[in-house]
C-alpha cells in the first residue's frame, strides 16, 4: 500500500481517542463542542452548521468507499527550481510542512470508488503551505485527469488553496495552464468533472481547475474568490459587503451550481455522476 | 526543447549591459513604453477593433480585433494601458475585469471559426481585484480562457511586451509560442506583493524581484518563454518603431511555422508544451 494509507489509520485513530474529553470552540457560533461529537458529525457544528476544516485524508474517507485504491504521483517531491530564499529557504519550508502535515505536498491524487463507481480524484491539503499549487500539485492533477481519460472515468477535485506557490515563481503560474490543458482533454473525451470548493479557495486554483467543473459545488460558508479580501480592501480602500466571497455570495452571482453540506456531499456527488456518466 | 527556444536564447540579451532584475521591472512599467495599440498602429493594416463581451460591457483594459499582419489576417488581442491619467482611468491602468477576459474569449472563438491565427500582447499588472470583478467571476473568466486556449484549433502566438502579471496575464497567454521582450517581466506575483507577504514589507521588492526570477532571460532558461526579443539600447520606450518591427518579424516567423500544423496537432503540441512546465523530483526513480 501507499505511504499515506500506512500513516492514515494511526493518525485518525489517535485523534479519535484523544477526543473523548476534549472541547473545541465553534468559530461559527461560539458554542463549546465535544471534539468526539464534532468528529462524529463530520466536523460540522450541530448547532450552527459551521464547517470546520478537515484534512485531505478525512475528505478521502468521507467521499470514497474505501479511500484510493491506487495513488498517482505519490513519489513526487517539490524541487527548488528558483533556489528561492526569503526569510527561509524553500526546501526548509517544504520539510517543515511535511513534518507538520504528514504529507509530501498539497494534494492527494488517486483512483477509488464512490458508491461503486470508479472515480479519479484529487483532494487538496490546505495545511501544506496554504494548499498552494506548485509543480507537484500541477503534475498530480494532470496525472489524475489523464488517468480519468485512460479509464473513461469521471474526475473530481476537492479544492482548498490560497493560490499559486510563490516560491516556485513562474512554474507555479504555469500549473494553472497545465491543469486547464488537462481539463480540456478530459472535456474533449466527454467525461464529467466535478469541482468541490472548500474553505478557502482563492487565487490561482480558483482561476483554473476549481472554477472549471461541469458542476461546481461548495461547502456552506466557504471563502471562494480570485483575489483575497485583504488585497481587494487595500486596492479599493472601502469596506467589503457582508458575506462577500462566501459560497452563498458566489451562488447568488451565478458562479456555483449548488452549496452542499458536508454530510450530503457524497450522496450529491454520487447522484450527479449517475446523471452525467 | 524546441529549436526556436535555442535560437531565442542565442539571440537573447546576454551581451547587453547588465541590469538588475528590479531595473527591468521599472523598464517594463515605463509609462512611455509602447502599448498594444501602438504595436497594432505600427505593424498592422485593416485594423478593426471589436468591442464587448456580449454579456455585460466592453472592457477598455483589453482591446482586440481583426488586423492584417505581414499579409495575413489575424485576431490581435492585448491588454491596453492608458497614456496619461485620463486614459488610464478609462482603461483601469490595464487591469481587466471579467468582461475583458470574456471579450478575449469571444474573439478567440471568432478567430477559430474562420481559421485565423490569434496574436496576443500581454501587458498588465494583473486582473483587477475589486468587488464587481469578484461578483462577475474574475476567476471563472480567467479559468475559462485557459481551457478555451488549450483547445483552440488555430495558432496562438503571445508576446509579453511589458508586465506579465500572474493570472491576469496568463488569461490570454496559453499559446503555441510565448515570446518576450528583453525588458518585459512575467511573474506569478508582483515583486511588491511578494515582498509584502514573504518579507512583510513592500520595500523589499528588489529582493523579491531577484528571488522570483521574472526576467525574459530567466524565463527563457526555464523554457517558459520560447524567444527573447531584443529591445533598442535603453529600452523599448526610446524607439517604439524599432521595437514593434522586431516584435512583428518574430511573430511572423513563428506564425509561418505554426500555420503548417493542423488544429489537432496544434492542440496536442500545446498540451505537451504546458505539461512540460514544472520541476519536481521523483523519489521512485531516484
Ligand atoms: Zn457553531
Amino acid at each position: 500500500m501507499t505511504w499515506f494509507r500506512k500513516e492514515k489509520q494511526p493518525l485518525v485513530a489517535q485523534k479519535r481517542e484523544l477526543a473523548a474529553d476534549v472541547w473545541e470552540k465553534c468559530e461559527g457560533c461560539g458554542a463549546a463542542l465535544y471534539v468526539r461529537k464534532l468528529e462524529e458529525n463530520d466536523r460540522v457544528c450541530p448547532d450552527c452548521g459551521h464547517h470546520f476544516r478537515i484534512s485531505a485524508r478525512e475528505y478521502l474517507q468521507l467521499l470514497f468507499d474505501d479511500g484510493f485504491e491506487e495513488e498517482f504521483g505519490e513519489s513526487l517531491r517539490s524541487a527548488d527550481p528558483l533556489e528561492f530564499v526569503d526569510s527561509k529557504a524553500y526546501p526548509e519550508r517544504i520539510e517543515a510542512a511535511e513534518a507538520r502535515v504528514g504529507a509530501h505536498d498539497a494534494i492527494l491524487a488517486g483512483a477509488g470508488h464512490i458508491d461503486g463507481r470508479l472515480v479519479c480524484g484529487g483532494i487538496m491539503e490546505f495545511g501544506f503551505i496554504g494548499g498552494s499549487m506548485g509543480s507537484v500539485v500541477g503534475e498530480k492533477i494532470a496525472r489524475l485527469l489523464d488517468a480519468a481519460v485512460e479509464r473513461s472515468a469521471p474526475a473530481l477535485i476537492v479544492s482548498a488553496s490560497g493560490g499559486a506557490r510563490m516560491q516556485e515563481g513562474i512554474f507555479s503560474l504555469m500549473q494553472l495552464a497545465k491543469s486547464a490543458t488537462a481539463l480540456h482533454r478530459l472535456a474533449a473525451a466527454g467525461l464529467p468533472y466535478i469541482s468541490i470548493l472548500t474553505h478557502p479557495t482563492t487565487g490561482g486554483v480558483t482561476a483554473s481547475f476549481a472554477m472549471l467543473g461541469d458542476v461546481n459545488l461548495a461547502e456552506p460558508g466557504a471563502l471562494v474568490g480570485f483575489a483575497g479580501p485583504r488585497v481587494i480592501k487595500e486596492t479599493i480602500r472601502q469596506d467589503l459587503p457582508d458575506a462577500f466571497q462566501t459560497a452563498e455570495f458566489l451562488e447568488e452571482h451565478g458562479m456555483l451550481d449548488c452549496i452542499v453540506a458536508r454530510q450530503d456531499l457524497k450522496q450529491t456527488v454520487s447522484t450527479l455522476l449517475a446523471h452525467m456518466c | 526543447m524546441s529549436d526556436e527556444t535555442r535560437s531565442g536564447k542565442a539571440a537573447g540579451p546576454e551581451d547587453s549591459e547588465p541590469l538588475s532584475r528590479y531595473e527591468r521591472v521599472k523598464l517594463a512599467r515605463h509609462p512611455d513604453r509602447p502599448f498594444t495599440l501602438d504595436y497594432i498602429r505600427i505593424l498592422c493594416s485593416d485594423w478593426i477593433e471589436l468591442h464587448g463581451d456580449r454579456k455585460f460591457r466592453d472592457d477598455p483594459a483589453i482591446v482586440g480585433g481583426w488586423a492584417t499582419l505581414a499579409g495575413r489576417s489575424v485576431m490581435i488581442i492585448g491588454h491596453q494601458k492608458g497614456r496619461g491619467m485620463k486614459e488610464n482611468l478609462l482603461r483601469n491602468f490595464g487591469s481587466p475585469h471579467p468582461e475583458g477576459y470574456r471579450k478575449a474569449e469571444r474573439l478567440m472563438q471568432l478567430a477559430a471559426k474562420f481559421g485565423r491565427p490569434v496574436v496576443t500582447l500581454v501587458d498588465t499588472q494583473g486582473a483587477y481585484p475589486g468587488i464587481g470583478a469578484e461578483e462577475r467571476g474574475q476567476a471563472e473568466a480567467i479559468a475559462r480562457n485557459l481551457q478555451v486556449m488549450a483547445g483552440l484549433p488555430v495558432p496562438i502566438v503571445t508576446v509579453i511586451i511589458g508586465e506579465g502579471g500572474s493570472g491576469g496575464a496568463l488569461g490570454i497567454a496559453v499559446a503555441d509560442r510565448v515570446l518576450m521582450l528583453e525588458n518585459a517581466i512575467y511573474s506569478v506575483i508582483s515583486p511588491e506583493g511578494c515582498a509584502a507577504i514573504l518579507w512583510r514589507s513592500r520595500d523589499r521588492a528588489e529582493d523579491a524581484a531577484e528571488a522570483l526570477k521574472l526576467t525574459a532571460t530567466d524565463l527563457a532558461e526555464f523554457a517558459v518563454v520560447d524567444e527573447v526579443i531584443r529591445e533598442p539600447n535603453g529600452g523599448a520606450h526610446l524607439d517604439p518603431d524599432a521595437t514593434a518591427l522586431a516584435v512583428g518579424s518574430a511573430v511572423e516567423r513563428h506564425l509561418d511555422e505554426l500555420v503548417e500544423f493542423s488544429g489537432d496537432e496544434l492542440i496536442e503540441r500545446r498540451r505537451e508544451k504546458f505539461y512540460a512546465m514544472g520541476r519536481w523530483e521523483d523519489t521512485a526513480s531516484a
